[in-house]
């Protein structure tokens, strides 16, 4: 008899197919978002304001990536599939990210006149830092217990990140007139799409049965809580409660800008799977 | 008779470890980053438990190219196996004191010992040691390094962060 409380490895969680279902539903949700809001940050190579900033953010981008590896290849060992094929060869409709990590960055495109939003950035990885460090915490109690030892050794990274990103908050709220007020128009952009990434998806109730991780409602509470203390230290207005885009990520359901990263990221692993690079 | 064999294959094994510098730091080993867990031989099938610095470092592919070349080379070694694990999970607590005195010569200052997360750490310039000096980018060329700046002897240098 296994004790579901404590699956030990990917081969015990793979003898419930309930269990086995929930679980590389959520991986795909903590896989797919660090890894479409990694892909989103390298596009900002060379467009940070300064060098030291470009350095900093491709760094930020580069470990994200890693740990969305991490997760692809829980899942590949949890036979859904080859890792890369997992990254690069899935239809929109099979990711599992949230809305807000797909967005463009702005107007414009990276080879092409881009007009990226410098406060957007900041906003939205802020914001998904701070649920990030959430969801990680919450995670070092999951069932899954290969989940729960590597979401420990994230969130000593995760917390850098958070850090940085905080730092610069800070700044803009600090800084000029102009300043704050484009970071806070980029925090209601923010806010907008926001919602679903509190959401665990069609099989909610079957995650949080199975121990997997904690309940949306836990987790948004949460999220609000540490969210309101650094705003108000920081003075600035929070913008009240999430809301929930149009589209569920969670559930398949994304935006034209999903499918255009995407077809850019795969673009040339699509052109031939077996290349070794 | 089998167990003498493979005790000694272990210290051969450790030692030539030792050998295999950090991909982004070449002036120290695995073994002096406390990246390596632990070594185990049996049947000719060599066993490495390698605990990365980093989740999302971009150099483990490297590294376990490096430890299969180094260790599949021993005679009487018909494969080698490297297992990278998060728990127990690496901290900055594990490099060794060679290991610091090496950081230092290369110019990357070590991270403190008995740091406590979430507080602010001292960082001493590996060039002249003085504590005068400034954080000017968390984040350097890599996740795991900052870059600073020394007000004494004016070098900026990278540290590693304490994890
Ligand atoms: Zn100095």
């Amino acid at each position: 008899m296994i004790d579901y409380s404590r699956v030990q490895s990917a081969q015990l969680a793979m003898q419930n197919a309930a269990y086995l279902l929930a679980l590389k539903e959520l991986l795909f949700q903590l896989a797919d978002d660090d890894f479409i809001l990694a892909y989103r940050g390298s596009e900002w190579l060379g467009l940070a304001p300064h060098i030291e900033e470009d350095v900093a953010f491709s760094s930020i981008a580069q470990d994200t990536m890693g740990h969305a590896v991490i997760l692809y290849e829980m899942l590949e060992e949890l036979g859904a599939g080859k890792a890369d094929d997992l990254a690069q060869l899935r239809n929109p409709e099979d990711f599992r990210n949230a809305i807000l990590v797909e967005r463009r960055n702005g107007a414009g495109e990276y080879l092409e006149n881009p007009h990226y939003d410098w406060a957007y950035a900041i906003a939205r990885n802020y914001s998904y830092g701070l649920f990030k460090q959430i969801r990680l915490e919450s995670l070092h109690n999951s069932s899954y217990l290969p989940l729960a030892q590597v979401s420990r050794k994230m969130l000593t990274e995760l917390n850098y990140h958070l850090f940085h990103w905080q730092v610069w908050i800070r700044h803009l709220a600090e800084s000029t007139e102009e300043a704050r007020r484009r970071l806070e128009a980029a925090l209601e952009k923010v806010w907008d799409d926001i919602g679903d990434l509190f959401s665990l998806g069609p099989l909610a109730a079957h995650m949080v049965n199975f121990g997997l991780i904690a309940g949306e409602e836990l987790l948004l509470q949460r999220w609000k809580e540490k969210g309101k203390e650094v705003f108000h230290s920081i003075g600035l207005e929070w913008p009240g409660d999430p809301r929930v885009p149009q589209q569920n990520g969670r559930a398949g359901e994304h935006t034209d800008d999903l499918v255009q990263a995407l077809a850019t990221l795969s673009e040339v692993y699509r052109l031939d799977p077996t290349a070794k690079w | 008779m089998a167990q003498q064999t493979s005790q000694l294959h272990e210290e051969l094994l450790w030692n030539l470890l030792q050998e295999i510098k950090d991909p982004e730091i070449p002036v120290i080993s695995m073994v002096e980053m406390g990246m390596i867990h632990d070594v185990s031989a049996e049947d000719g099938v060599v066993t490495v438990d390698v605990l990365p610095t980093f989740v999302g470092c971009p150099a483990l592919d490297i590294m376990r190219g490096a430890i299969t070349e180094k260790l599949g080379s021993v005679t009487g070694v018909r494969e080698v196996r490297v297992n990278f694990l998060f728990e127990p999970a690496w901290s900055s607590e594990r490099i060794s004191d060679e290991g610091r005195d090496k950081l230092r010569q290369f110019g990357i200052a070590p991270p403190p010992r008995q740091y406590k997360p979430g507080e602010p750490w001292q960082v001493d310039c590996p060039y002249c040691g003085s504590p005068c000096t400034t954080m000017e980018n968390l984040f350097g060329p890599a996740a795991c390094r900052s870059i600073l700046y020394c007000k004494q002897c004016r070098n900026p240098f990278e540290a590693l962060k304490p994890i």
